[in-house]
């Protein structure tokens, strides 16, 4: 895939809008997390936001389904603004995924468990249904003979992708990952970008905070650069990658990259 | 066994002053408790011989047991108590753990009521300020522990909660219940709480004394259930609201089955000392175990024999402690995970 083919393939119209934020600001205290923070993002696109710890991409993600909340500007999720209305609140949650970097599956339920509680309790699906999706998925993430384990006795990398199976039972829209790979030994980290590179090739539309440049190189439309709360740069992988035009993006490009 | 009990001059000491003193307290208890003891005598047999009077129970078993309710009617408190003690029993078994438990419980606690109490059905009416004995020990403990435990799971939540009122409220009950003694509480539920009534309407001495029980065990359940929810990650919880579960779902299927998990050893620790400290309400006149067998020593023909009889009653309490302790440990590993 070369970066023309697939800019062309999202369809950039204001019906396609999935997520829109507009000068968003964040404090924690007296720290300004956000910084007029504008993005937005359509149908089926795949957005990768990098920068160094502490510039607030993933407080800027976890705002995305008020994980965090906001304090200024707006963010709209299929046309439907955050605010302190628990019940859009919920809705929204319900459309956009979440992947953690430390995985976060329930402990005290088994795999197909932890697959099967969101479609049951939230999108009230009867029980045989929604385990016979559970196994759906995760089939897709190949760990279909995991599913009567305990999260526990997986490896880093099969809780990872039994967590990425777990927000797909949702049917989201959106799947957002908060480096999703940063927790886990070097050799597992593979298997867990064949997973997301797979639902990429798919079509699902993702935001992903991650420092793994192949991934985007491989599957973004668009490269997002994030320093002091705000965004640096924006552009194609092709670019950013070899064409940076910011002098915090060469710094930063040259200590991941060696 | 050497390496253990004589390495060393001081270890050897000490188990020579131990054994020596072990050899002057038990071949004694073992003579009075077993070999000199009377089992089936009257009290003037008793007195005669030296060893342990165990006469004293059989001969007032009814009585310590089931207190002042009509001797004749004895049998109802008995298969009263069988039935609660087989439930118990039944609900042990996890697999037994559905809907249809629930409804055995409302059928059998209806039918234990309708059995103490009469009144219908031809039986006859038992007022319970002639309740007594075991029934009224197991009843307080029993529905003190189940009524205080989801009260002290929602002061937990309360206490834990954003909104200002909930938390403050939680927070008062919790901590001024928690610093008074459970005999004050006891008082209060005896001479207080009416006052408080409207005229005519009394509520029973027993609910008054329940209800002092529920509520000062509930706040120590409530701090203990707090510490497990604050050992629950907040990832746990980011990764529940991810989902789109609301917050009785996010708590109900994801928080609180981790965090009741971990407190299982210090709330058993306060179930069984509620269970204890039922036997407080002899300070407002109700006769309880404790108090019953107290009132059989109080027999002119049976005093004196109080260390059997608080041996019996003793027994009785530690088989119930120990179960519960036994069961909890049972739970944990069951639930390991």
């Amino acid at each position: 895939m070369n970066d023309e083919t697939t800019q062309n393939s999202i369809k950039r119209s204001s019906e396609n809008k999935i997520i829109e934020i507009t000068c968003m600001h964040k404090w924690f205290g007296d720290l300004h997390v956000l910084n007029d923070i504008s993005l937005t993002v359509y149908k089926g696109e795949r957005i990768v936001i990098c920068g160094p710890s502490g510039s607030g991409k993933s407080t800027l993600i976890r705002c995305i389904n008020r994980l965090e909340e906001h304090q200024k500007g707006t963010i709209l999720v299929d046309g439907i603004e955050l605010t302190n209305n628990l019940k859009n609140i919920e809705k929204i949650r319900e459309e956009v995924g979440m992947v953690f970097q430390h995985f976060n599956l329930f402990p005290h339920l088994t795999i197909i468990e932890n697959l099967s509680l969101g479609p049951i309790w939230v999108r009230k699906k009867p029980k045989k249904e929604a385990e016979e999706m559970a196994m759906y998925y995760l089939e897709k993430v190949h760990i279909a003979e995991q599913a009567h384990k305990f999260p526990g006795q997986l490896s880093g990398g099969q809780q990872q992708r039994v967590a990425i199976a777990r927000s797909l039972c949702m049917k989201p829209k959106v799947l957002l990952f908060d480096e999703p790979t940063s927790a886990l030994d070097p050799e597992m980290v593979k298997e867990v970008l064949d997973v997301m590179i797979n639902l990429a090739e798919e079509g699902m539309t993702m935001i992903v905070v991650s420092h793994e440049m192949g991934f985007a190189k491989s599957v973004a439309h668009r490269v997002m650069f994030m320093d002091f709360g705000q965004f640096v740069e924006e552009n194609t992988p092709h670019e950013f990658f070899h064409n940076p035009r910011h002098d915090r993006t060469k710094l930063f490009l040259s200590q991941i990259l060696h | 066994m050497k390496s253990n009990l004589f390495n060393g001059v001081y270890n050897s000491l000490l188990t020579i002053v131990i054994l020596f003193f072990l050899y002057q307290v038990i071949p004694p208890f073992v003579k009075w408790a077993f070999i000199d003891s009377f089992w089936f005598s009257t009290s003037e047999q008793c007195r005669a011989g030296h060893g342990a009077c165990w006469s004293i129970i059989p001969a007032n078993i009814r009585f310590i047991l089931f207190g002042f309710y009509p001797h004749e009617l004895h049998w109802r408190p008995f298969v009263a108590i069988i039935m609660l003690v087989s439930l118990l029993l039944y609900s042990k078994n996890r697999n037994h753990w559905k809907m249809s438990l629930c409804y055995l419980w409302i059928a059998g606690l209806i039918t234990m009521g309708i059995l103490m109490r009469g009144g219908v059905f031809g039986l006859r009416a038992v007022e319970s300020d002639q309740w007594g004995g075991l029934p009224l020990t197991l009843m307080l403990s029993v529905f003190g522990m189940v009524a205080a435990y989801p009260l002290g799971i929602l002061l937990a939540l309360g206490r834990r909660s954003k909104m200002p009122a909930i938390k403050t409220v939680s927070i008062l009950y919790i901590e001024l219940i928690r610093g008074v003694p459970l005999i004050s509480l006891l008082f209060m539920s005896a001479v207080l709480f009416p006052l408080f009534l409207p005229q005519g309407l009394t509520l029973n001495k027993i609910l008054r004394a329940q209800a002092a029980i529920i509520m000062f065990t509930a706040a120590y359940i409530a701090e203990v259930v707090r510490g497990g929810l604050q050992a629950i990650t907040r990832g746990q919880y980011e990764a529940a609201e991810s989902l789109g579960l609301n917050y009785a779902q996010k708590m109900r299927l994801v928080i609180l089955p981790q965090a009741l998990k971990i407190v299982i050893p210090p709330s058993v620790g306060i179930l069984i000392s509620a269970f204890k400290d039922t036997s407080l309400v002899v300070i407002i006149a109700l006769y309880d175990i404790l108090k019953t067998t107290k009132s059989a020593l109080a027999n002119p023909l049976w005093t004196g024999f109080s260390p059997e009889a608080y041996i019996f009653v003793a027994l009785i309490y530690f088989v119930c402690c120990y179960a519960m302790s036994n069961y909890s440990r049972r739970l944990e590993k069951e639930l390991h995970t």
